[in-house]
């Protein structure tokens, strides 16, 4: 999650060799003939399959109020985060009855289970079998209720489109992805929409 | 005191927040967020993925920089609903970020006062780093 700068190879090129005989060995329209009879393409028989699909969900760690004002220090520093995000008494009296994370506020930072990586060929693949470089196109957050101390968190992903345009960095592939957050009680707590750009 | 909803015109301007940047804010963002990302600590790593003056500050810094400017402006009792914003250029060592914004529409809508604005993030040399939007209720 960086500003502009390539930082990811993909991991599934490793097994595009492997994946390439398979393609060949496959008779319906596949990425294999795509590629090969009509135009450059980075999208992968994966992508076609899982696209619209939800992945599995994770947990955070119950949200603790240290966990929150930790965050909202660090992204006000060096001046002091607003009171609704440390001071117990003060958040009482808002509306929200008691500290609030802010809406940006990350639950799943030092988990130990890591997030599993993307499945092999999600997140596209070059036809020569070289590595996509990818990196952070943007993102759109909608939120729903507030995280608050003792909140657990769920999460769940699902590839929800993607294009394919000549750009300057060449041949370029857009994927749309969307994560969803909620809470324990089932409530939603944010959706996001975010773009990954893999040239 | 925060802005109310009968305050607000199309045209009205965010309250300009700024924060100079550097690892001092760059590495307490990577200790909360877990974001230990090379380029982001070290200049050479930075320069090795491209960057000529070394490491550079993380996007979701410079997005909790546009919620904290909504959160100010509207105050404890007012509401982010939505902010999208696209990354398109680094943020440099020492760059005095600023986050920008103005109100495009404003409507009722299921009896909630709902404000809609344009954001971006201005560098140093006031070049637009991170356009977006952002929806808020008051």
């Amino acid at each position: 999650m960086i500003g502009g700068l390539p930082h990811t190879k993909d991991p599934a090129t490793e097994t595009h060799k492997q994946n390439n005989r398979l393609f060949k060995s496959t008779l319906k329209s596949t990425a294999y003939e795509r590629m090969s009879n009509t135009k450059l393409t980075y999208v992968t028989d994966e992508m076609l399959a899982s696209k619209g699909v939800w992945g599995p969900s994770r947990s955070s760690y119950p949200i603790t109020d240290t966990d929150i004002r930790r965050w909202a220090m660090a992204t006000h520093y060096p001046k002091h985060p607003p009171r609704i995000y440390w001071d117990t008494e003060y958040a009482s009296t808002t509306k929200y009855q008691s500290i609030i994370a802010p809406p940006d506020f990350n639950p799943f930072a030092w988990s130990l289970e890591r997030p599993a990586a993307l499945a092999p060929g999600l997140a596209g693949r070059r036809p020569d079998g070289k590595s996509l470089t990818g990196m952070n196109g943007g993102q759109t957050d909608t939120y729903g209720v507030p995280m608050r101390p003792g909140d657990v968190i769920s999460a769940r992903s699902r590839l929800i489109g993607w294009e394919e345009r000549e750009g300057r960095l060449g041949h370029t592939l857009y994927v749309r992805t969307e994560i969803e957050w909620r809470n324990q009680n089932d409530e939603l707590v944010k959706t996001r929409i975010s773009i990954s750009v893999r040239y | 005191m925060s802005i109310t909803f009968d305050e607000i015109e199309i045209g009205t301007k965010l309250p300009e927040w700024s924060r100079k940047t550097s690892f001092a804010e760059w590495n307490r963002f990577a200790a909360v967020n877990e974001e230990f990302v090379p380029f982001h600590m070290d200049d050479e790593a930075g320069r090795r993925a491209g960057n000529e003056q070394g490491a550079f500050g993380m996007g979701n810094l410079r997005y909790a920089y546009i919620v904290n400017a909504l959160h100010d402006w509207i105050g404890d009792e007012g509401r982010v609903q939505e902010v999208g914003c696209q990354y398109r250029a680094i943020n440099q060592k020492d760059d005095v970020l600023t986050v920008v914004g103005e109100v495009t529409e404003k409507s009722i809508e299921d009896g909630k006062h709902i404000v809609r604005l344009d954001v971006n993030v201005v560098n140093s040399e006031g070049e637009p780093t991170c356009p977006g939007h952002a929806v808020v209720e008051l």
